[in-house]
């Protein structure tokens, strides 16, 4: 069964019109040895909703992110994007795990950034930025330095474009990080507590690039962060997860404002006062 | 003294054979590094296998057996080498290559999960992923051991006098014995294999600024070989 931009565990998705696919979990079991650390997940994002999930550390947030970028493989369930399923193909009128091609198709919807930035430091950063576009898009290489130079105008380091990773700030290597990934142009984009390991002074830098790429831009947003005004400012909902399973969720207003939980309202309160 | 100088030219003659056997030996030994470490990173066991199988045989064989095999065994079961500088370098590659070969794996292996996992969001083919970054990064680890390895191979060509090759270490036994001048012979020796391994060193120190700058780690522009040569200040070993 494929998303719909209308489900009910999408309360507040906004029903615009997108490219975008939508996500959808169904019943997905992951396990890391005896722990599981997913029970039987369902959920719904809808094409083009930005989503947040919030949650103390184990309580399954970065690892869907990770199971949507195939980084790992799910031990049960469906996972949707779009009208196809992540890790499954059809075949037979059935449905079989799926191969290295079917992923790499699915992979070019989806785009993710990582914490730590992970830029290739053998790679100055128009490399870092067209490699991807060039060998695996296929693009041109002329196109793809203009989509290159285009990005790292937008995140404001057009003037770094030779530089390697090592001679960059944590900041500016996220900044470039986040244009890596754009440059793909995926539909879907995954953002893995992308501030956490920076310097406070830096964080502003990066969260504002990111309020503005999540309002011009139609794509289906997954973030999983602990700060959270960001989350409220980039959000159409906010999914708080506990133990692999969502405790409350709602508009940010709504959880932030006034969680219905007590399980959530002592996570709000912990982050606060850290 | 004086005659063990005049015996220079044979000297040098015994040197050119250490070169060759070094140079030729380390060739085919980068080359069963490569090809067996990356056998050793394989997702497929069986080719991870061909590694264990390589790796284990000719690390575990003494140099100078492996050498006796080619040179005296080998003609017996029908396969002539008839360069004796071509059975030494065999026996040398093989048993060198199947060290470089675990550096190899080891140093892929060391490449930061973060990285494999940033080509799967990017991506890449398992063969991009390799060409692109994991083997890049991987060689930077590489290059230290290689030195060290490149050493061992240069110092373990002196067992080619057993199969009559007139190296720089079988010209030492010859010149003393044509002179009599022991203290003077062994002493002028390891000035020489000392040079010579200088030589090799220069060449692995300027592949390691290379890929220092490919890294990011000093200026694009780095020091010319004679620059490092010359020891200039700045052109020492990144930490």
């Amino acid at each position: 069964m494929p998303p719909t931009d209308t489900e009910p565990g999408s309360p507040t998705a906004d029903p615009r019109v997108c490219e975008a696919p939508g996500v959808r979990f169904e019943k997905v079991v992951k396990r890391f040895g005896s722990t599981t650390v997913l029970r039987e997940l369902d959920f719904t994002v809808a094409p083009g909703e930005r989503v947040t999930l919030i949650g103390p550390s184990g309580s399954g947030k970065t690892t869907i992110l990770r199971l949507l970028m195939t980084l790992e493989r799910p031990d049960g369930g469906l996972i949707w994007v779009g009208d196809d399923t992540l890790w499954h193909m059809e075949r037979g009128g059935g449905r079989v795990p799926a191969n290295q091609k079917h992923l790499h198709e699915m992979r070019k919807r989806i785009g993710m950034v990582f914490q730590q930035f992970n830029l290739f430091p053998n790679m100055n950063v128009l490399r870092n930025l067209t490699e991807g576009p060039m060998r695996v898009l296929g693009l041109p290489k002329d196109e793809a330095v203009e989509r290159a130079r285009g990005l790292l105008d937008m995140v404001g380091l057009a003037d770094r474009i030779d530089a390697h990773p090592s001679r960059l700030s944590g900041g500016q290597q996220q900044r470039v990080a986040i244009a890596r990934a754009l440059a793909m142009e995926p539909k879907v984009l995954l953002l893995d507590e992308v501030t956490s390991a920076l310097d406070p002074e830096l964080v502003v830098g990066v969260q504002d690039l990111l309020r503005d790429i999540a309002r011009e831009s139609d794509l289906t947003l997954l973030c999983v962060t602990h700060e959270m005004t960001f989350a409220k400012d980039i959000s159409d909902r906010v999914m708080m997860f506990d133990q692999g399973q969502i405790v409350e969720e709602g508009p940010p207003e709504q959880i932030f404002g006034e969680p219905s939980e007590q399980r959530t309202r002592d996570f709000l309160q912990a982050v606060l006062a850290s | 003294m004086s005659e063990v100088l005049d015996s220079y030219p044979q000297l040098l003659r015994g040197a050119w054979v250490t070169v060759q056997l070094t140079v030729c030996g380390a060739a085919l030994a980068l080359v069963l590094a490569l090809l067996f470490g990356l056998a050793g990173a394989s997702r497929h066991a069986w080719v991870r296998g061909l590694n264990r199988v390589y790796v284990e045989f000719f690390r575990g064989t003494a140099t100078l057996v492996l050498l006796y095999w080619f040179f005296y065994a080998l003609p017996l079961v029908g396969v002539r080498i008839d360069s004796t500088m071509v059975a030494a370098v065999l026996a040398l590659g093989l048993n060198v290559g199947a060290y470089g070969a675990e550096v190899v794996r080891g140093s892929l292996k060391a490449v930061p999960a973060a990285q494999y996992e940033a080509t799967v969001a990017l991506n890449f083919s398992p063969y991009q992923r390799m060409r692109r970054v994991v083997l890049p990064q991987g060689f930077a680890l590489m290059l230290p051991p290689f030195g060290n390895l490149l050493i061992e191979l240069m110092k373990g060509t002196a067992i080619v006098y057993t199969v009559g090759l007139a190296d720089l270490a079988r010209v030492s036994k010859d010149v003393q014995g044509s002179t009599g001048e022991t203290v003077a012979v062994f002493s002028v020796i390891p000035v020489l294999y000392f040079v010579i391994a200088q030589v090799l060193l220069l060449f692995v120190r300027y592949a390691e600024r290379r890929v220092d700058r490919m890294l990011g780690r000093r200026p694009s522009r780095g020091p010319s070989l004679g620059t490092i040569a010359a020891g200039a200040p700045g052109t020492e070993a990144a930490g």
